[in-house]
């Protein structure tokens, strides 16, 4: 196990980068620490694949630094850094047996063969495919064919981290679950370093204690599911994290108080001066109350998603959404209430900290 | 579920199989027909049954020639099999140089037989041909025309230069298919250079490379145009394989009812030569899963 240092890493896939839009990794500085399970969440192209290559050894960074346990990795090889990766399609060896298919990593390095067998057949344990171990891997399912995978990066004892690129993306939704729970239960037994890269919301706020959220070569938020939830420090992570995201209004700001359109209400803090900042009020649709009092809508949709609804409605000429309870009445002449606790307010699309908030 | 039975849907074969009789049944009964007679002229026939069949299969010359072809189609196997597995996996895989592999890789594949047969018959010649006169003037004695040796390894360099592409090309598609994450696993998992191929690239090539050795394999012992321009079958009978044997039964001595019985011989042996690889391919890859 080891703890991971990104040190200042910029990554272009062209020869001569002129400006930061050429970077498909624009600054990235973390840390991984040692024994964490780490997601980096982000849509397609984001640079969070292009991320997990660097740390792995696949791709070598423009810029920058990796360390490993303060060890600079930067220039060495995959094979030299002992980091297994889990891929978005199984990767397993068809002509091989399951059991050879574990053994393979080890073999390789010359480890002798009783240390092999031993090691072999606790993975095997481990992953749940003892029945399967003299079986050819071709043919297998997808998700034995992962759990493989898996496999083979746990079969070196002494891994530095295991790195995950959306192993979930070929696995039937069912297997799913499992697969994630069996993760899961093997980071808290083992603790091993774990970074799994994915755009599903919901497998990145249930794997990870940490959320890394990336969005056009740039992390934008680390945080807890709870605090990129409650706080997105950036709009991007407010829109892509919560079903519906968060609701963005075009606002203007005095001290503590904030306008939209027509309306006013209090913020929990006074925001420092802001110039000619594009200035946005966030609000997650949890947090809209929808009553007789407050400032009026016109509901334009309502969704029922099951146990609760997804009202649509307009503000001021802007769209807003707000999730109610199944059993709450729509009154006839809407209006809605914004939980002052949960106001974040946007300048150009970074999060504003109020001050005197709590 | 209940299947519509419709028997006009026959009509839509009829063409094919009009087709088909036309340009191979009937043909081919006509050879029956021949291996079955003997004739003197004048299109007066004999029934002649199996005679032919047993003199074909009895005669030391249709053996010599079988075993020509045999140790001919396993050299050519051995040589242009692992060296066309060798020239694709060292092919580009991207950038400028993908285009320029291929072209020059199909540009053999294109020229017509006989042109192969008579580029390298001048390529071989003493007095002008580039080959040739350049061993010669190195003081090697060679000569295709009379020494066995020579013309065996010239046919054999012929072939090679003619059908490795084809080899070629069908590897390098295998290659070409194998996602990039393979190579990244086996770079993780510390697999040597011989691993990856052993492990990777072997098993995703298995089935174009199967095509590759049965195609060879046919083609290998049906080979006619190239060695007849090249060498016309000698020095002596050296290089006489089957089908110019043929050639020379049926037109050169005009022995009809013989050499209707060695092609039928002779399609049989290269049908039951293509069945049992067609059967070997198909049960090595389902024995797998």
């Amino acid at each position: 196990m080891a703890r991971i240092d990104l040190d200042n890493i910029r990554h272009a896939y062209m020869a001569n980068p002129a400006g930061d839009e050429d970077y498909a990794l624009k600054k990235v500085h973390h840390t991984f620490v040692d024994g964490g399970a780490y997601a980096l969440l982000g849509p397609s192209g984001c640079g969070k694949t292009t991320l997990l290559n660097i740390i792995s050894g696949l791709l070598r960074p423009s810029e920058g630094q990796i360390l490993f346990d303060t060890r600079d990795v930067t220039g060495l090889p995959t094979e030299a850094r002992n980091i297994a990766q889990v891929f978005q399609f199984p990767v397993v060896y068809d002509t091989m047996t399951v059991y050879d298919n574990l053994a393979f990593p080890l073999r390789n390095r010359g480890v002798p063969e009783g240390v092999v067998d031993k090691r072999v057949r606790e993975i095997i344990a481990m992953i749940g495919l003892e029945e399967r171990a003299r079986r050819k891997a071709q043919g297998l399912t997808a998700d034995e064919k992962q759990k493989i995978s898996l496999g083979r990066g746990l079969a070196r004892a002494d891994v530095n981290a295991i790195l995950f690129d959306e192993p979930l993306t070929v696995i039937d939704p069912h297997m799913k679950w499992e697969l994630r729970t069996q993760l899961k239960e093997l980071h808290r037994r083992f603790g091993y370093t774990m970074v799994y890269v994915t755009h599903d919301q919901t497998e990145a706020l249930t794997f990870a204690d940490n959320v890394v959220v990336m969005y056009e070569g740039e992390i934008v938020q680390i945080g807890t599911p709870e605090e990129l939830f409650e706080r997105p420090s950036h709009t991007f992570v407010g829109y892509f994290i919560g079903s519906p995201g968060m609701n963005l209004l075009p606002a203007s700001v005095d001290g503590a108080t904030v306008r939209i359109g027509s309306q006013s209400l209090t913020l929990p803090g006074r925001a420092g001066a802001l110039g000619s900042d594009r200035i946005e009020l966030g609000i997650r649709p949890e947090f809209v109350q929808l009553g007789r009092e407050g400032m009026p809508i016109s509901i334009t949709k309502v969704e029922d998603i099951g146990r609760k609804k997804i009202v649509r409605a307009e503000l001021e000429g802007e769209t807003i959404a707000a999730v109610i309870d199944e059993d709450t009445e729509v009154p006839a002449e809407p209006h809605v209430v914004f939980d002052p606790a949960h106001l974040n307010l946007y300048a150009n699309s970074w999060r504003v900290d109020l001050e005197g908030a709590a | 579920m209940n299947k519509t039975l419709n028997n006009k849907a026959w009509f839509m074969v009829l063409p094919v199989l009009v087709l088909v009789a036309f340009s191979a049944v009937i043909p081919l009964m006509t050879v029956v027909n021949y291996s079955v007679q003997d004739t003197f002229g004048s299109n007066v026939f004999f029934w002649a049954g199996t005679e032919w069949f047993q003199e074909i299969l009895a005669s030391d010359r249709f053996w010599a020639a079988m075993g020509r072809n045999l140790v001919f189609s396993a050299i050519i196997l051995a040589i242009e099999v692992p060296l066309g597995i060798f020239i694709a996996l060292n092919m580009p895989r991207k950038g400028w140089g993908v285009p320029v592999c291929l072209v020059l890789m199909a540009l053999p594949l294109l020229i017509p037989f006989n042109v192969v047969g008579t580029i390298w018959q001048v390529f071989g010649r003493i007095d002008i041909g580039l080959l040739g006169h350049t061993l010669a003037e190195l003081g090697v004695n060679y000569n295709y025309v009379n020494n066995p040796v020579h013309a065996w390894v010239t046919i054999i360099l012929m072939d090679v230069w003619h059908w490795t592409s084809l080899v070629v090309l069908l590897c390098y598609a295998g290659l070409v298919s194998i996602p990039d994450a393979y190579y990244q696993a086996a770079k993780i998992d510390g697999a040597s250079r011989w691993a990856v191929f052993r492990y990777i690239q072997l098993p995703k090539m298995h089935r174009v490379l199967l095509i590759a050795i049965l195609l060879r394999f046919m083609d290998s012992f049906m080979i006619y145009t190239e060695p007849f321009v090249l060498t016309g079958g000698g020095p002596g009978n050296t290089t006489t394989f089957l089908s110019i044997d043929l050639v020379k039964l049926a037109i050169g001595e005009f022995n009809l009812g013989e050499a209707a019985a060695m092609s039928i011989i002779y399609f049989l042996i290269i049908l039951v030569m293509s069945w049992v690889f067609y059967t070997v391919m198909t049960n090595y890859g389902t024995e797998r899963r």
